[in-house]
């Protein structure tokens, strides 16, 4: 039995201090049970305000049409697309966090897969708005559904990569929910039996949905937690491949290209393992959970950063040299002359893109700076903005100039409507995350008691004189 | 659901609850079953419960979710409505692959959620009477049934001497209704079916 429990000494504890499975709970519930402090209501009002800006932002687009945002006859796609990409690639982090890694059965997961899994819902739900709204008349919006209707019926068009969207997207959010909710179940439950208040005892009542604890019932929800993660592992690859097919199905030079899903794959991954870094530094500060998103956890997704931040280099390299090498010499001119040219009206966007993704996570080689938080925090910042401008170049740089000269559209900047769009998803995103982090406990508390006797700090040095005695109890009886 | 009278013991760790729980059943009695704050493997086999076939559930959903998406859009283009879309097959079978893993995917998921919370009796406004508040926070809380043959006092010293702690006698509904936690509710006035 001892002997079966067997954790490297070598690694460190995942849970750092004297914590039992009283103290666990304690400590996750006590931000969720506790007021909430100034600094939550003025992030909190802050992303309310925000919102608030998008919701004009969006309202004009509505009322007046496209015309609202600098959209012109080359860049049909402009902001709203690279937001959409941008935002869907963020929310891959967090089913990685979840099912991949709860396959290769990686301890440190369970402490931030909660908090990752709710910014994947919060990412798709702002990812959702931009092709959404992008459509002009949005309330027709549901004509993308196979439905049976009273024109033909007429059908969607299955062969098109932006049907695929569609469904890729919707299931992406209805399995990260589905996910999200059934872990949360238990912990849930965990709040109504502590709930003192007759609101808390209501509301976590019917949340928790009358979960018990059964064994039975944990015997299911290990099968569901483990085929839903079997389920999203492909799942989570194939909705950014499909997303990236909206490009390379195309015929535009710069757009045309077989290595766009696995590129797209790892630099979700990896702006999406930026964003987790900086939700989870500003929430174990604010909510003392540093005992639990350790620096060890840290450490770990700045080595995930640094791997598919390079990944995501090689493909840069790669597509510049099929470029020259395919001998297209359209395609060649929008990676020499509309990318690579620093003196191009776009030039400056490449060579920020490379030098936020490619060049400056390198310093994560360094084992000082990945344990160095104030360093993670601002390379999380300029991976995001890195992130952003790739998903920008691939857009506008690839339209901007088509192949007839006389078409090519004037420098396109976006209005403030525009801006404000992006920005009220921000608002949304940070509204959710406030109110998730308030009342929903932000680290997995029945997934932490889980792994707790055998990465925690206090047992570790106990599970150590057991395995001892294990051993020479073993060899005890093998010799006589 | 009946109400039903149980011994019910509390253990704060596992290395006591596996062998207790070998014990308890050796000896003869019933254990209505342990309720734990997390999954605690082996736990299901030490009490001799059988594997769910959730997961064989699950694939029968995703099978139903792939030979939907197949068969629906192959209907579509090349019955319902077929396209001529620069002289290609009307049978693409390539193109239909993203949507048919998609609805696989998505019913799978759907599918399984349903069957756990259908299987667990989970869903909003459910309640049921639980053993040990404490059995979400850190305590292993086992029930043993009583029934007209089983002696209460024999049983509560048993599951003592097995190491269990505050070990008591409680009379429980066993199923489950529409109701508030807020609220202490008595929804059955039925005799309890086991004499003390």
């Amino acid at each position: 039995m001892a002997l079966l429990k067997y954790e490297s000494q070598v690694r460190p504890p995942l849970v750092e201090g004297n914590k039992d499975y009283h103290q666990v709970t304690e400590d996750i519930c006590r931000p969720v049970e506790a007021k909430p402090s100034g600094l939550w209501w003025i992030g909190f009002l802050i992303s309310l305000a925000l919102l608030g800006f998008g919701v004009i932002s969006v309202g004009r687009e509505v009322w007046f049409g496209t015309g609202q945002w600098n959209l012109n006859k080359t860049i049909g796609w402009g902001w709203d697309i690279t937001n959409f990409v941008w935002w869907v690639g963020i929310g891959h982090a967090g089913t990685l966090i979840s099912a991949i890694l709860l396959l290769f059965r990686q301890g440190w997961r369970t402490g931030v897969n909660r908090a990752a899994e709710a910014m994947t819902i919060f990412a798709v739900m702002c990812a959702g708005q931009f092709p959404i709204f992008h459509m002009g008349r949005v309330w027709n919006a549901f004509f993308t559904l196979p439905y049976p209707n009273t024109r033909g019926p007429l059908w969607v068009n299955f062969n098109s990569p932006l049907l695929w969207d569609v469904f890729a997207i919707s299931t992406y959010f209805t399995v990260s929910l589905l996910f999200w909710y059934s872990g949360l179940l238990p912990d849930l439950a965990t709040l109504r039996d502590r709930a003192k208040l007759k609101w808390r005892k209501h509301f976590y009542g019917v949340a928790a949905f009358g979960w018990t604890g059964s064994t039975k019932h944990w015997q299911r929800h290990e099968s569901l937690s483990l085929v839903l993660a079997g389920l999203s592992t492909p799942l989570v690859l194939s909705v950014h491949t499909i997303v990236s097919f909206d490009f390379a199905t195309s015929v535009i030079p710069g757009w045309h290209t077989t290595i766009f899903p696995p590129y797209f794959v790892a630099g979700a991954i990896f702006s999406g393992f930026a964003m987790v870094q900086t939700l989870l530094l500003v929430t174990r500060k604010v909510l003392s959970l540093e005992e639990y998103i350790t620096l060890e956890h840290i450490e770990v997704m700045n080595k995930v950063i640094v791997l598919t931040g390079s990944i995501v280099g090689i493909a840069y390299l790669t597509e510049l040299f099929m470029a020259w090498y395919s001998n297209v010499k359209y395609e060649w001119f929008a990676f020499e002359q509309n990318r690579v040219n620093l003196a191009s009206p776009y030039g400056w966007s490449y060579w920020l893109m490379m030098g936020c993704n490619v060049i400056s996570p390198q310093i994560f080689w360094f084992r000082k700076m990945r344990r160095n938080i104030l360093v993670t925090f601002f390379m999380s910042i300029i991976v995001n903005i890195g992130m952003w401008f790739e998903r920008f170049v691939i857009i506008v740089t690839s339209l901007y100039r088509d192949y007839l000269p006389s078409s090519w559209s004037p420098y396109y900047t976006p209005t403030i409507w525009e801006v404000g769009f992006y920005m009220g998803t921000f608002g949304l995103f940070f509204t959710c995350y406030f109110l998730f982090s308030k009342f929903f406990p932000v680290i997995a508390i029945a997934e932490i008691k889980h792994i707790l006797k055998k990465n925690g700090e206090n047992y570790k040095e106990k599970m150590d004189v057991v395995e001892r005695e294990g051993v020479e109890e073993f060899a005890h009886r093998h010799t006589h | 659901m009946p109400i039903k009278k149980f011994v019910v013991g509390n253990f704060y760790d596992e290395q006591v609850l596996f062998p207790a729980i070998k014990n308890v059943r050796k000896t003869g009695y019933k254990i209505h079953d342990v309720y734990t704050p997390f999954p605690i493997h082996g736990l299901d086999t030490a009490m001799g419960l059988r594997d769910t076939s959730l997961h064989t559930a699950g694939f029968i959903y995703g099978i139903t979710g792939t030979a939907t998406a197949f068969s629906f859009i192959t209907w579509v283009f090349t019955s319902d409505w077929p396209m001529n879309i620069g002289g290609k097959p009307f049978f693409s079978l390539p193109a239909w692959i993203p949507i048919m893993f998609e609805l696989t995917v998505l019913f799978a998921a759907v599918g399984m959620v349903l069957t756990f919370c259908y299987l667990c009796q989970l869903a909003p406004f459910v309640k049921k009477d639980h053993f040990n508040l404490r059995s979400t926070d850190d305590t292993f809380t086992m029930a043993i049934e009583l029934n007209e043959r089983s002696n209460e006092q024999e049983i509560v010293s048993y599951l003592q001497s097995v190491g269990a702690q505050d070990v008591s006698v409680q009379l429980k509904e066993t199923g489950w209704w529409l109701g508030r936690y807020d609220k202490e509710q008595k929804l059955y006035n039925h005799q309890v079916e086991v004499a003390g």
